[in-house]
């Protein structure tokens, strides 16, 4: 448990049209670790992750990145924290004109500065590594939900970020296209990526996440390791709210609590 | 029959021609003007503030609203007995016939260009801000290549209009195509074979505008974005 802290946050709050989003949040993430954001839709999961990387300014509060806290007045601070922090959005947000090879080529030559040659050869390897090398040429309209996604994991990744932010990955997927961006998740939990990810995969990320950390309207009113929450008898909102989500689904997922990642 | 070819070689394709000439130099800085400010107004709609937004908004239905040939009426007819304080601009019929047509043809690509820059989703800017792109370059390498796409099959129809409604020039005294084949219709008599082969100018230079505009739209066509031009 000696890792370093990547990512600091410091008692955020953020209010939108004279209502608290955000209500003195507070987290950390130490490198190689995965945090996983839990709660009902609403809660404010996506505003903290927007927060985080300031695509919607928090109103007080302090981001840190690798222990040195962020000035969200200095423009040229925050495109340095925006290429460090790589965001996948729910709805892939691919750029529609680009091919999948563009996708991921672009901001390594717009905003990396690498030559067309380098970002070609980093883009291929991103793709490569989520499986769709053979795809590089299709254009977003030619690609699944899935293949989308996959592709935005790879731009993300070619970016070399210190963090992954994933809000609620896989909600916009059809059932059956689920399963491929949680592998690539895995892996890439697995390879050691530092991660916060909001999602309603809770059974799947009880066995890659290090905490979870339940929100409700703008607070994190629980936290600590899936396996301790999810406990039948352990009277936890994550354990009834978790319950719900399998009840809705009818998978009956949620009694089960893997062990935790060594 | 060969009496028509005979009268249409000495006469009528020698007199329009210059008409064709006068004709070109309407189009050209009339469509051009006309895409300037449609990208402009288009762009300032979206994104201006919004005092500015209403503003143009006004002027586009304005401009939308009324005929165009009262539009002309008004700027060269009009326009100089519009006094503010000592000065009146009286324009040339040329310039009177440009700035009617760029006005309102900018109305129209106006239009197109909102609807494209609308049309692209908010959360693929988001997507580029978070890669760490600046505003502009989230601009340029994201919003207007789309933009653009979207909208060229509506701009590229509006100049085809544009070289059509261009004819109205003549009724501000402006000696263009349809100009000259009227002079011409009137001096001989002969209005059939006259205004079939103003027609087929006409039909010229749209097919000609039509060609190079496909041209540009499959160079720039990408799955997703193809072009449905009615
Ligand atoms: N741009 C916005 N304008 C107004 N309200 C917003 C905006 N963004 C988020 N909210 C509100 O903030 C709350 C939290 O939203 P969000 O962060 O999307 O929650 P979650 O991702 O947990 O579902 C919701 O009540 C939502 O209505
Ligand atoms: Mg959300």
């Amino acid at each position: 448990m000696d890792d370093p802290v990547i990512l600091r946050v410091e008692n955020i709050v953020k209010t939108i049209g004279g209502q608290r989003i955000l209500d003195d949040v507070s987290f950390s993430v130490k490198k190689g670790h995965l945090k996983v954001l839990i709660g009902p839709s609403g809660a404010g999961k996506s505003t903290l992750l927007a927060c985080i990387n300031f695509l919607s300014p928090p109103d007080s509060g302090t981001i840190s990145l690798d222990g040195k806290a962020v000035d969200g007045k200095s423009r040229k601070e925050l495109l340095a924290l925006r290429q460090q922090v790589g965001m996948i959005f729910q709805d892939f947000n691919l750029f529609d004109h680009l091919s999948a090879l563009d996708n991921v080529r672009v901001a390594l030559v717009k905003v990396k500065g690498l030559d067309k040659r380098a970002a070609t050869n980093r883009a291929m390897e991103e793709l490569a590594r989520v499986g769709l090398a053979d795809k590089s040429t299709l254009y977003p309209a030619q690609l699944s939900g899935g293949q989308k996604q996959r592709v935005s994991v790879a731009r993300a990744l070619a970016m070399d970020p210190k963090v992954l932010l994933l809000d609620e990955p896989t909600s916009a997927l059809d059932p059956e296209l689920i399963g491929e961006v949680l592998t690539v998740i895995r892996d890439l939990a697995d390879l050691g990526m530092t991660m916060v990810m909001a999602t309603h995969q809770i059974s799947f990320s009880a066995s890659l996440a290090d905490e979870f950390l339940f929100m409700e309207r703008g607070r994190i009113v629980e936290r600590g390791a899936p396996s301790q929450l999810l406990a039948r008898d352990s009277g936890s909102r994550t354990q009834s709210f978790c319950a719900k989500l399998s009840e809705l689904a009818g998978d009956g997922h949620c009694e089960i609590a893997p062990a935790p990642r060594a | 029959m060969d009496d028509f070819f005979a009268f249409a070689w000495e006469r009528i394709i020698p007199t329009l021609d210059a008409g064709l000439w006068t004709s070109i130099l309407l189009i050209v800085p009339a469509s051009l003007f006309g895409v300037a400010i449609g990208v402009s107004v288009g762009a300032l709609r979206v994104y201006g503030p919004r005092p500015v937004v209403k503003t143009l908004d006004a002027y586009v239905s304005l401009f939308r609203g009324t005929p165009l040939v009262v539009q002309l009426y008004f700027w060269y007819f009009a326009l100089p007995y519009v006094r503010i304080g000592d000065f009146a601009l009286v324009l040339s019929p040329m310039w009177a016939a440009i700035v009617g047509f760029a006005l309102c043809s900018g109305a129209y690509q106006s239009e197109y260009i909102r609807g494209g820059l609308l049309s692209i989703k908010r959360g693929q800017l988001r997507a580029a801000q978070a890669l760490g792109m600046t505003p502009f370059q989230s601009v340029t390498s994201v919003v207007l290549p789309q933009a653009f796409r979207r909208a060229l099959p509506g701009c590229g129809n509006e100049i085809i209009y544009l070289i059509k409604y261009s004819s109205l020039a003549s009724i501000i005294t402006v000696s263009d195509l349809t100009g000259m084949g009227r002079s011409l219709a009137k001096s001989s008599f002969r209005n059939t074979e006259v205004f079939i082969v103003v027609g087929l100018y006409y039909l010229a230079l749209v097919t000609i505008a039509s060609f190079l505009l496909k041209i540009a739209e499959k160079k720039l066509e990408i799955p997703g974005f193809e072009s449905k031009r009615e």
